[in-house]
């Protein structure tokens, strides 16, 4: 069975899809996404989906799911490089993934996740705790 | 139907006369504009109808006009009466130009059957029916004629009232132009899109300052316009937000969500110059 491929890139999970999805393998992706996650304790995931033609509302939902369940695992999430007919097919289905960060492409969500991450270790530094 | 209808023949025989009382009979009843069309087309108009008809007529057939027979009279009646709605004649005054035709026929029949009040009466019905059938014909081909006209139109303003304007790199300004509907918004939605996709903006400008009422469903559209640039990682400033258009959004209860709205295009591009780091200075 294929399954989409998750890089570890230091702080960060790398997932790129460039496969048409279909509905096992997102669920499979989201079953191996939050494993890894739990596993390298990763602080933010990065989705990009410029090769992702076809979307339905499953597929969309998923991505909502994910971008949830990486927030309740302590990971934020960006999706990237969605194409016009994905935003116009979601936002027609009624799916506008409000809790997920999305940017142009995988460079802009690099330094979003970086920026959201740089926050945090402030954040931390500011309360005393030294990283 | 009249079999030994003589229309045909009669036709044949004061073709003439009949084209002269007919085009002073239009010329008398004002639906001919001489600053329009001058007499010799029209002479010539009238003439080659009547030829038309004329020959439609010889073929046997005289009041079913969808038979092969009269192919020619209807494509002929079909150009004419494109050709009056193109010169700007009104829908009255084209089917004018067909009914006008009834009283030279009728004066004719009448010197023929003079002392045969049947016949007379049952001619009489057969070129009235005729007639009618072609004025409907002339009617219909005149407003099928508009109607392309208007389709057209609306295609052309589709595509001319959609530009999306460049301001810096990044920033992206979307000038609409006229009211929203569903099937504009869905043009306007895509080449917003495909430019942010492009041009790799950050962010876009919507500006409504040309859009002359926004209700629930405009809204609504501009709405699904800002969560799919969202989605795509670009976000979207609405501009030229008129006092009256900010009034209807609150008394309509729009939930403009977390969209940045600005009253003037410039407002809008001073914010979405600080988003992307920038500021303009004095020089």
């Amino acid at each position: 069975m294929d399954r989409i491929p998750i890089l570890k890139m230091g702080e960060f999970l790398l997932v790129t899809i460039q496969v048409d999805m279909h509905d096992r393998l997102a669920i499979q992706l989201q079953e191996d996404l939050t494993g890894r996650i739990a596993a390298t304790r990763s602080r933010g995931v990065l989705i990009d989906i410029s090769s992702l033609e076809i979307v339905d509302s499953f597929i969309g939902r998923m991505l909502g799911n994910i971008a949830g369940m990486s927030k309740v695992l302590g990971a934020d999430t960006v999706v990237t490089g969605m194409q016009p007919s994905v935003a116009i097919t979601l936002v027609e289905l009624g799916l506008s993934l409000k809790g997920v960060r999305t940017a142009l492409n995988v460079e802009r969500g690099m330094d979003l996740l970086r920026a959201s991450l740089g926050d945090e270790l402030e954040g931390y530094g500011g309360a005393g705790d030294q990283v | 139907m009249n079999s030994a209808s003589r229309l045909p023949e009669l036709l044949r025989r004061h073709e003439g006369e009949i084209l002269a009382d007919w085009i002073r009979q239009q010329q008398s009843s004002g639906a001919v504009r001489s600053n329009v069309i001058k007499e010799g087309d029209l002479r010539e108009q009238s003439r080659a109808f009547l030829a038309a008809l004329r020959e439609a007529l010889e073929s046997g057939n005289v009041t079913d006009i969808n038979g092969g027979a009269w192919s020619a009279a209807r494509d002929f009646v079909a150009e004419m009466a494109r050709t009056r709605a193109r010169q700007g004649f009104t829908a009255a005054e084209t089917a004018t130009f067909i009914f006008s035709l009834k009283l030279p026929l009728f004066a004719r029949l009448r010197q023929e059957y003079a002392n045969d009040a049947a016949a007379l009466s049952a001619e009489i019905w057969t070129v009235t029916e005729l007639i009618d059938k072609l004025g409907i014909l002339a009617t219909e081909a005149f407003m099928r004629s508009r109607e392309d006209v208007i389709a057209r139109q609306q295609q052309e303003m589709l595509e001319l009232s959609t530009p999306v304007v460049k301001l810096w790199h990044g920033i992206l300004a979307l000038p609409l132009i006229g009211s929203l509907d569903s099937a504009r918004t869905q043009v306007v939605m895509q080449n917003l899109l495909q430019q942010i996709l492009s041009s790799e903006a950050e962010i876009a400008i919507i500006d409504i300052t040309g859009v002359p009422t926004v209700d629930t469903l405009v809204a609504q559209h501009l709405m699904k316009t800002v969560a799919a640039a969202r989605l795509m990682g670009a976000d979207c400033i609405i501009s030229g937000v008129r006092p009256q258009i900010a009034q209807t959004i609150v008394h309509l209860g729009v939930e403009l969500g977390d969209v940045v709205t600005r009253a003037t295009l410039a407002d809008a591009f001073r914010v979405a110059l600080k988003r992307v780091g920038l500021a303009v200075t004095k020089a």
